[in-house]
């Protein structure tokens, strides 16, 4: 399919543009940016709803750092602008504890980290640096945005429920999730967790189907594969990530609402309720499915998250230190390898289960194995930066603080990954610890360092660089003061998840570390409000951006007008003639993508 | 009002860096972008020095600051807990020297490669002899912790001593129940079905029950059934039979350095053979205070956090003694068969209290 009839095809049908005469076209408010299927706009969707869904995620755990910080003080502000089942007496509740933390994770992984990351990026980034006028499907694309903004509606709805939300953390291990009896989070509050869940399931599919799509079929005029931005690279093999491991969270899913609603016995066993005083029906059922088939998405979903944000960096570090990405096709080699080895490593999130001592050495194998690319990964952007000539732009401090966190987060994977080591560490504070470091922080850092970089294609205007740098500062100090103690108390045997520490003997001396924490992650938590504040001021009026091409890259995306319009390109859609980082490459900075092979120049992509 | 004040401060200090950027802004203008992006680049390049120094002295001083309130120094209270701790701290060398080669360098290029007037860029897209050597070496290194990370496995895993002294740990929101075989050595059959709070909290069959085809086990008569504190011995290895009545739980025991879920339906396994008494741990933390918690490690609930056993190891004639004092469950149940149940009656009340005030 060629990009002009995909264009003509989805305009016809949206009545709203005609191929390159869109300018001279009237479109209304709602067909421009509420019901768009022009990718950028749906990228910017994806970009503000997650970063809506980052405040509150945020805010939650703002509030139970609160509780872990503060055990003892009472809060009495806290109880009117939460009301007695979060906060009575101005303390956080116990279940009010657990709702916050089981919200704060689902929506970061998914709405945030997931749509928020992968929805902006791939959105705004595929059909720019593969030279196309926009995806494959531009229809789906605005129904995958849809189907998670209703997601995302369901979920905010049920911490309004009387019940409150589920909060059986955000792995909703069943039995605790099938039962209401067992927890009253699962109750009213798992139903709509589980159609939300559902519903982004159904969003993320389509937007993965139309990701792989548009980057086999859609690039344009000599751009192969081997001359693709890491980014798209990145991207694509997220998409297949997520359209290889989704459905089957969705099975595990829908086995689960049979079991809550429908009397069956998938999960259920052997189960007496003392809060009833009742024994179940149900035998037969194993608890341990759910866990196979969780993390048979679960741990591919640390990949989704993390890969965009490796591509992100790649292309970010070689721009600005005007350096070509150091062994371009290792970095793919080695996404490719992190992608195959992502479905086979799931077990070893449950080590402890009881598992199969073999099947857990092999876990342990193919996990550890993932250190491997991983390593590859972080020496090549080392050398990316080796004698480079490097511009610290807010994205590039950033992109320098991802591979520090990843370094820093990645080598506990280590210890994590090895099956007897973790037996002992395993839900403690450590693996806190690492996954925030090496996915949370990360990624999240990825993603500012993608904002800061095309915000002026996506907006024609620039963000407060000295808000960037006050805003990269205190994100790097804060995460690794926040993170880096938690090693220490997982190195004590502290569990995740408890409300309060103080009845036990064994974790009750980090009570001052507690408070510690918790006083850095208030401030780190403002500072990504002047990021916020940053992004809106600059939206309407930030310095307008004058240069088609500021930073001096290689990619396409550069070749648009600073506000392209529907269809990206004005006239022909460019061709290619090189790969993405032609850099300082004899004695230019940069040559474009679109400039053609020198007569006595050398080519190797 | 303190929190009214507070919130202004905070707005306050917003508007101040807010206005202060903005008038960097313009400053830049004046001052010729160029220049000010420049001295931006030379700042920002010596941030990142100076965030590396700093960050290597902080993490110095956090682990001086806390290392002595982890397990580090303190010995593992069993045998299998010594092989995760060498293997800990194998990892630790090794991750901790990667860890501080790669920030350095990342740190040190970011502040060496700085942009500078005059300076020439190196095209440098790959070198296979590079890329070969940090694939190797990595390699090798994770053959390394993967054989002995594979061989304590093996060895935590394996079958347990058969002098083990078996005890059957099972969790309920929110806490733990313990089992011991009697006199006869053998656990009597059980049955989530007839389980009853108040008398016979894990099931054991002890009547005949037409309806669920159950018929009274003779050697569930025996048994032994506690909550909160489980009793093991000093250098006996104790295998746990792990169990859950509702919600997955999990058996966790830092100062073992073991862990093991608990899952209804699906009975597992843990061993490890102790190696202080209690009394001993007391004086190698030099806290009086000192016991070996059980801990939860797996969320069940709102409760989740008070879910607490404790574990006294004693010498093995301490435990004859303790042993000798405990009465089979079933004789609590039905009084008139025995006169002498007065204990275990109370335990059994007393937690009972104790999980409702939960």
């Amino acid at each position: 399919m060629s990009n002009d009839t995909t264009l003509h095809a989805s305009t016809d049908a949206a009545h709203n543009i005609h191929g390159e005469h869109h300018e001279h076209h009237h479109e209304t408010f709602i067909t421009k940016y509420i019901f768009s299927q022009d990718h950028k706009t749906i990228s910017k969707q994806f970009l503000i709803t997650g970063m809506v869904w980052a405040v509150i995620g945020g805010l939650m755990s703002v509030l139970f750092r609160l509780q872990l910080g503060f055990p003892d003080e009472s809060f009495p502000w806290l109880e009117d602008l939460l009301g007695k089942w979060w906060a009575a007496g101005g303390h956080i509740t116990a279940q009010g504890y657990y709702a916050l933390v089981t919200i704060h994770g689902t929506v970061l992984i998914f709405f945030v980290l997931t749509a928020g990351l992968s929805g902006t990026f791939a959105n705004l980034l595929i059909p720019l640096q593969i030279g196309a006028r926009d995806m494959a499907s531009p229809l789906l694309n605005m129904l995958s945005y849809w189907f998670f903004f209703i997601a995302g509606v369901i979920m905010l709805s049920s911490i309004f429920v009387e019940t409150g939300p589920f909060s059986g953390g955000w792995t909703a291990y069943p039995p605790l999730s099938a039962l209401g009896d067992a927890s009253p989070g699962s109750k009213t509050g798992m139903d709509l967790w589980i159609i939300s869940m559902a519903l982004f399931v159904v969003s993320s599919l389509l937007s993965g189907l139309n990701y792989i799509a548009t980057v086999l079929n859609m690039r344009t005029k000599g751009m192969s594969m081997t001359r693709l931005p890491l980014t798209i690279w990145s991207l694509f093999f997220t998409a297949i990530v997520g359209v290889l491991s989704f459905p089957v969270l969705l099975s595990g899913f829908i086995l689960l609402i049979f079991d809550r609603n429908f009397g069956t016995s998938f999960y259920l066993s052997d189960i007496f309720l003392s809060a009833t005083g009742t024994a179940l029906p149900n035998e037969g059922g194993s608890a341990i499915l759910f866990q196979h088939l969780f993390w048979f998405l679960g741990h591919p979903e640390v990949y989704i998250i993390v890969l965009p944000a490796m591509g992100i960096v790649s292309e970010i570090l070689s721009i600005h230190s005007r350096k070509p990405i150091f062994g371009y096709i290792a970095m793919i080699g080695s996404l490719f390898a992190i992608t195959v080895l992502s479905f086979i490593v799931w077990a070893h999130h449950m080590f402890v289960t009881g598992l199969n001592p073999f099947l857990g050495s092999l876990f342990t194998l193919f996990t550890l194995l993932i250190a491997l690319p991983s390593a590859i990964k972080v020496f090549n952007w080392l050398t990316t930066l080796w004698r480079g000539s490097i511009r610290f732009t807010p994205s590039m401090l950033f992109a320098i603080g991802f591979v520090s966190v990843f370094i820093s987060g990645g080598l506990t994977g280590l210890w994590l990954g090895n099956s007897a080591l973790d037996i002992h560490l395993h839900d403690t504070y450590f693996n806190i610890a690492h996954f925030h470091l090496v996915m949370g922080v990360a990624s999240i850092f990825a993603m500012f360092a993608g904002v800061y970089h095309w915000f002026p294609k996506m907006y024609g205007r620039r963000m407060n660089i000295t808000l960037g740098y006050i805003h990269f500062w205190i994100s790097i100090i804060g995460a690794y003061l926040i993170f880096w103690p938690m090693h220490y108390e997982g190195l004590a045997g502290m569990p995740r998840r408890y409300y309060d520490y103080s009845i036990w003997e064994s974790f009750k001396q980090f009570s001052e570390l507690n408070r510690f924490i918790s006083i850095v992650v208030f401030i780190t938590f403002s500072a990504q409000i002047l990021f916020i504040i940053n992004f809106f001021y600059s939206i309407w009026n930030g310095r307008k951006e004058t240069s088609l091409n500021p930073y001096g890259a290689t990619t396409l995306e550069w070749t648009t007008p600073i506000h392209p319009g529907h269809g990206n390109w004005v006239g022909e859609i460019p061709e290619v003639h090189r790969w993405a980082y032609d850099y300082s490459k004899d004695g230019n900075d940069f040559i474009p993508q679109t400039t053609p092979i020198g007569a006595d120049e050398k080519n190797e992509h | 009002m303190t929190m009214f004040l507070t919130i202004t401060a905070i707005i306050l200090i917003f508007i101040v860096i807010f206005q202060i950027s903005k008038a960097n802004e313009y400053i830049a203008i004046i001052k010729g972008e160029e220049k000010t992006r420049k001295q931006g680049n030379k700042i920002n390049a010596y941030l990142m020095l100076g965030f590396m120094i700093i960050g290597l002295v902080g993490v110095w001083y956090c682990n001086k600051l806390l290392y002595s309130k982890t397990l580090l120094g303190v010995p593992s209270a069993s045998d299998h807990g010594e092989k995760v701790d060498q293997m800990l701290w194998v990892t630790i060398w090794i991750t901790g020297f990667v860890f501080i080669v790669t920030q350095v360098l990342l740190f040190w290029f970011a502040f060496k490669y700085r942009e500078q007037e005059g300076k020439k860029v190196f095209f440098f897209p790959h070198s296979s002899k590079l890329e070969i050597i940090w694939t190797s070496v990595p390699a090798i290194v994770l053959a390394i912790l993967i054989v002995i990370g594979l061989k304590n496995w093996y060895i935590i895993t394996g079958d347990a001593p058969k002098n083990s002294l078996e005890v059957e740990v099972v969790g309920k929101q929110f806490n733990w129940i313990f089992r011991y075989k009697g006199n006869d050595d053998v656990f009597g059959r059980k049955y989530y079905k007839v389980i009853d709070e108040a008398t016979n909290p894990l099931g054991l069959v002890w009547k005949d029950n037409e309806k669920l085809g159950l018929k009274d086990d003779e050697k569930a008569h025996d048994d032994i059934v506690l909550q909160q504190t489980m009793y093991v011995v000093k250098g006996r290895p104790v295998k746990l039979i792990i169990g859950s009545r509702d919600v997955i739980h999990d058996v966790g025991l830092p100062h073992f350095r073991m862990k093991m879920d608990a899952v209804p339906g699906i009975p597992t396994t843990m061993w490890f053979t102790p190696k202080y008494t209690t009394k001993e741990m007391k004086e190698i933390t030099k806290n009086p205070d000192f016991i070996y918690e059980l801990a939860c490690d797996q969320m069940c609930g709102n409760g989740h956090y008070s879910m607490k056993g404790i574990i006294e190891v004693v010498t093995q004639q301490e435990f004859d003694a303790w042993m000798a004092e405990k009465k089979p469950a079933y004789l609590t149940a039905f009084p008139d068969k025995n006169v002498k149940t007065e204990t275990t009656t109370t335990a059994i009340a007393d937690n009972k209290a104790i999980a409702e005030k939960q």
